[in-house]
């Protein structure tokens, strides 16, 4: 072990040394270059060409044909470019060389005290700081990546969980309250006259509070992650992340206009209110909109794949450019987009693409993040300071308090809202964790000269985000030790906590449908019926209402895909601490680690319970419409259930190999489904193709595609095909999709083709064909849903999906086919 | 029908549920009207064919595991006293609740309680130990059957391997409690009941 820490201890000196040699080829290449205005050091570059010219050789006039040439003021800027993201990469390579620093030490600080050192090295040979800092890059180029970065990087592992609602609240209510409390107080506090600083006035104070009060917790977020605290927390400050910038974008621009007013009036207050909501919406808005365009554009680009990503980011800055054309919240538009898209593209584009998507947008917003604490670094040295104890301490005194106040008070208030309130020590580190960052530094060197302190607003800053991410930062991970904060069990190491917990999950699930607690989600219910009925159809490709737990478990199943991919190829961000990709934290991580690559097929267990534990989810979102309120409905349930119950009878009792299939589903001996169905079972892991099979094996279902009318189909109801619909349980179908493209490496192909079959026999267009013409036609069912298919379960051995399906779309039919699996499980009861 | 419900619950027996289960009232009468709704006997008790009646809890993997814990031993009927005590297991645990007076009997929705109720999904034969065959059984259950029963096999001996200590090759329930005490229990096994 000491060897080992030796040698990474050599490593990273070799690296600081690559580093220190990046550092000073920096300054000696842009000593030349900077100074390209002032004439003197222009006289450095051959005269022989005007800048510009790439044509060396045709300059026919020089005597002799120059052997060598330079001509840097040409590549300047992207060369200079290039270097500082060198540079800031070599650092980030140095730092994960050595694990302890980043554990210990936060790494937007390391990256902070790189930026201060190479800054005093720049300002001791009085260099300019670069041009790449200007703001207009800094907001046009650097702030839209790392923002979705960040989605990307820290998004919560657990989309489903129930502890969403209070981020917004915190996100918004929480920025006005700091800026709004820290503005006032701060006023007050210049009062004092001992502080010579009476000349700022409330509009600049309350601009200078809107600065302050951005927290931007990434570096908390990482400490969380690894320390894995329990997950309302880290949704809390993702949410945070996420939003408040936007809030606090907006604000500025309002107070940034406020603080010109000489007078304000009443009226003012009221615009600005208004302009707050139209900031902040409008951002959404054009979010919503390019992120559906964007997915309409990819229902084309199936024949170009190779451009698919590039379409996904031109959408997506084009969504922050025009926001910040209309200076509406462009984070939050480039935000928006960017869950819109995923929402949407996801299906459209190829998995390639979708990997390809991720990495880019996993890298641009790494290497912005890193640059922007680099820079902070770089700047705090080469600006002009004005250095004001009283205003200075004040500020990141009244930060803190207010910063508290609020997470007290706005805990207060939503508690009594939440399953599980925030106790104290959440709280606590909730409050503690509000660094300050990126945002706040960008927006203190946009405000206009024309304010007279700007010297000390920036100096204020800089002071307040250093204090937050080097004091708090550092503390806060042995904090959250220290008063040991309630943890969320990310790490699953046993087995054990995985398979109860999953089985906790699930009764939970069934106890909440048991209640009928759907009412809790009854606007996403809403929407996502809205958007499967309508919205969908434009921006997919294949427009078929796709259950939305295919969907679910499709991406999961690519993110698990690539989840393997990152750790089979040693990503070298899959050591770090700090950029995890969300996927590689899920629960099948770290079964993985443990058993090692050996144990491959374990993981794929871990899948398949996944898999489930979605659905179980999903089913709890949206089972509203299913609940068989309706007698009549009622009534056909009870009778099919007793039809299959008898027609399955006999059948169960002929399996020749009983032995060994007492697991099945926990069948008891002599009564198991694999006894009962072994002919499809063999055919399905003996073909290659979902299709086919489904063709074969069930050929008048075959039929049913072509004829949307259900006469037929319910002519050809006879008692042996209810047989067969309940022999392969539709779950067993996609396992086995899923187990053997997973095998064969194929995920995507696997699942596409899952899809497709699965999308082939649901055929929405049917049902919606009956809705009307069911009454009369089908007097006993009252339930278009279950008179389409319920009655003769034809769906049910094609498609995997409709037993899965209790997504809104397809809720008539889940409601309705689900009990056809009810003879699998009464054959179990003990 | 919710008010329905309401005026067929005797205010009494409102009290002594809110007594026993600590749900409040609002609760307990909408919970009320939801088991007079899936009452479809309409003898005031619920049996299990009318729990199989959810749709929803038709598609659970764990499906009739869940509706059996609602059945008291041999017995194929539940009041809603008895709906509501192994709903109450389920309750959120309020901080107020914490350190109330050690003495009182322990809550339904303790953390060990709540424990004893996924402890007792797996154990069928309620002899308080999951043998291997019961974690099996589970297990096929949750995880589908694309898996070998070998695979499967070596899973539940794992397990098994992993949580034993005095090597009778099951688990008991101390050391069911024991392997998941990391596991944020109280939280994962809370629904927020509507009011």
């Amino acid at each position: 072990m000491r060897t080992m820490g030796g040698f990474s201890q050599m490593k990273l000196a070799v690296n600081f040394l690559t580093i220190g040699l990046v550092i000073l080829s920096l300054p000696c290449g842009s000593y030349t270059e900077i100074p390209p205005k002032p004439p003197g050091s222009l006289t450095v570059l051959p005269p022989v060409k005007p800048a510009g010219g790439p044509q060396a050789f045709p300059d026919a006039e020089n005597s002799n044909l120059p052997a060598f040439t330079m001509d840097y003021a040409r590549i300047q800027v992207p060369f200079e470019v290039t270097l500082w993201v060198l540079l800031a990469s070599f650092a980030k390579i140095g730092f994960h060389v050595y694990h302890k620093i980043t554990f210990w030490v936060p790494e937007s600080c390391l990256l902070i005290s790189i930026g201060l050192i190479v800054g005093a090295i720049m300002h001791s040979v009085h260099e300019e700081p670069p041009a790449v800092l200007s703001y207009n890059v800094f907001f046009l180029f650097m702030l839209p990546p790392h923002r979705t970065g960040v989605w990307i990087l820290y998004a919560p592992r657990d989309r489903s969980s129930r502890t969403w609602e209070p981020v917004l609240w915190f996100a918004v209510v929480g920025t006005l309250w700091n800026s709004i409390g820290i503005g006032m107080s701060l006023y007050a506090v210049c009062q004092i006259e001992a502080f010579e600083v009476q000349d700022i006035n409330l509009q600049e104070n309350m601009l200078f509070a809107a600065i302050i009060s951005a927290v931007d917790p990434v570096a908390v977020l990482s400490v969380f992650e690894d320390v894995s605290v329990n997950e309302q927390l880290y949704i809390v400050v993702f949410g945070e992340c996420l939003f408040n910038d936007a809030v606090t974008v907006v604000l500025y621009n309002m107070f940034i206009f406020v603080a010109d007013m000489p007078v304000v009036e009443p009226v003012d207050v009221f615009l600005g209110v208004a302009r707050f909501f139209v900031v902040g919406l409008g951002g959404m808005g054009f979010g919503v909109i390019f992120g559906f365009v964007a997915s309409f554009t990819t229902r084309f680009t199936s024949n170009v794949r190779e451009i698919e990503p590039l379409f996904i980011f031109m959408y997506s800055y084009l969504a922050y450019l025009v926001a910040e054309l209309f200076s509406i919240s462009s984070i939050m538009a480039i935000v928006t987009c960017a869950l819109t898209m995923k929402y949407y593209v996801e299906e459209n584009v190829s998995q390639r693409s979708c990997t390809t998507i991720r990495h880019v947008v996993k890298m641009l917003g790494t290497i912005s993040e890193t640059l922007i604490f680099f820079f902070l670094g770089v700047v705090t040295i080469t600006t002009e300071h004005e250095w004001n104890w009283g205003y200075i301490m004040f500020t990141l005194l009244l930060a803190l308090v207010w910063r508290g106040l609020g997470v007290l008070v706005l805990t207060q208030i939503i508690n009594p809202f939440r399953t599980i309130p925030f106790n104290f020590k959440d709280q606590f580190i909730l409050g503690y964790g509000g660094l300050r960052g990126a945002i706040s530094f960008a927006l203190v060197f946009t405000l206009p000269d024309s304010i007279g302190r700007k010297k000390l607003f920036v100096t204020t800053t800089i002071c307040m985000i250093m204090f937050t991410v080097f004091i708090q930062g550092i503390s806060i991970r042995p904090l959250i030790e220290f008063i040991n904060v309630r943890r969320t069990n990310r790490n699953l190491e046993t087995i054990n906590v995985e398979i109860h917990s999953r089985l906790i999950e699930h009764t939970i699930a069934g106890v909440e449908d048991l209640c009928g607690q759907w009412s809790h989600y009854y606007w996403k219910d809403k929407f996502l019926k809205f958007n499967n009925r309508i919205l969908r159809k434009i921006p997919i490709r294949d427009n078929r209402a796709e259950s939305s737990i295919v969907a679910l478990y499709k991406k999961l199943e690519l993110q698990n895909a690539m989840g393997i991919l990152d750790t089979v190829s040693g990503d070298i961000n899959a050591g770090s601490s700090i950029v995890p990709l969300h996927e590689e934290k899920k629960s099948s991580g770290k079964p993985k680690r443990k058993f090692v690559a050996a144990d491959l097929m374990n993981m794929h267990d871990i899948l398949s319970k996944n898999m489930y534990k979605i659905r179980q989810r999903t089913t709890a979102y949206t089972t509203k419409h299913s609940l068989p309120n309706d007698s009549r409905t009622k009534e056909i349930l009870i009778r099919r259930h007793t039809s299959i119950r008898r027609s399955l009878g006999p059948g169960s009792f002929n399996g020749p190999n009983e032995a060994k299939s007492q697991k099945y589903f926990s069948l008891p001996p002599g009564k198991s489904l694999d006894s009962k169905f072994p002919p499809q079972r063999l055919r399905h892991t003996g073909n290659d193709d979902d299709e086919t099979m489904s063709e074969m094996d069930y050929p008048s279902a075959r039929s049913r595609f072509n004829q949307p009318s259900r006469s037929s189909s319910r002519a050809m109801l006879p008692l042996r095909r209810l047989n067969t619909l309940t022999e392969v349980p539709s779950s067993s179908v996609v396992d086995l999709v899923d187990e053997r493209s997973g095998g064969r490496g194929a995920w995507g192909r696997g699942m596409s083709r899952l899809n497709s079959s699965s999308s082939d026999s649901r055929i929405p267009a049917p049902r919606r064909h009956h809705d009307p013409s069911n009454g009369p036609d089908n007097g006993s069912s009252g339930d278009h849903g279950s008179g389409d298919n319920g009655p003769e379960g034809e769906q049910q051995p094609l498609s995997p999906t409709p037993a899965w399906a209790a997504e809104p779309g397809d809720r008539d039919d889940s409601g309705t086919q689900k009990p056809l699996l009810r003879p699998q499980w009464k054959t179990r009861k003990p | 029908m919710g008010s329905r419900a309401s005026t067929l619950l005797r205010e009494e027996e409102i009290e002594e549920i809110k007594k026993e289960t600590g749900f409040s009232h609002s609760q307990i009468t909408r919970l009320y009207s939801r088991f007079t709704s899936l009452d479809k006997g309409e003898n005031g008790t619920l049996s299990r064919e009318d729990f199989q009646r959810i749709p929803e809890l038709a598609i659970n993997p764990l499906g009739d595991r869940i509706i059996n814990a609602f059945f008291p031993e041999g017995e194929d009927q539940v009041n809603f006293r008895g709906f509501m005590r192994t709903l109450a297991h389920f309750r959120p645990i309020e901080d107020n609740e914490k350190n109330k007076d050690p003495t009182a009997s322990e809550p339904l929705n303790s953390r060990s309680n709540k424990l004893l109720f996924a402890f007792r999904l797996y154990d069928l034969d309620r002899d308080d130990k999951i043998s291997r065959d019961e974690l099996l059984q589970v297990l096929r259950m949750m995880v589908g059957v694309n898996i070998s029963d070998e695979q499967l096999g070596s899973i539940a001996d794992r397990t098994i391997q992993e949580a034993d200590q005095n090597g009778d090759n099951s688990i008991s329930f101390n050391e069911f409690i024991k392997v998941l005490e990391k596991v944020d229990v109280e939280q994962k096994m809370s629904i927020r009941f509507l009011h």
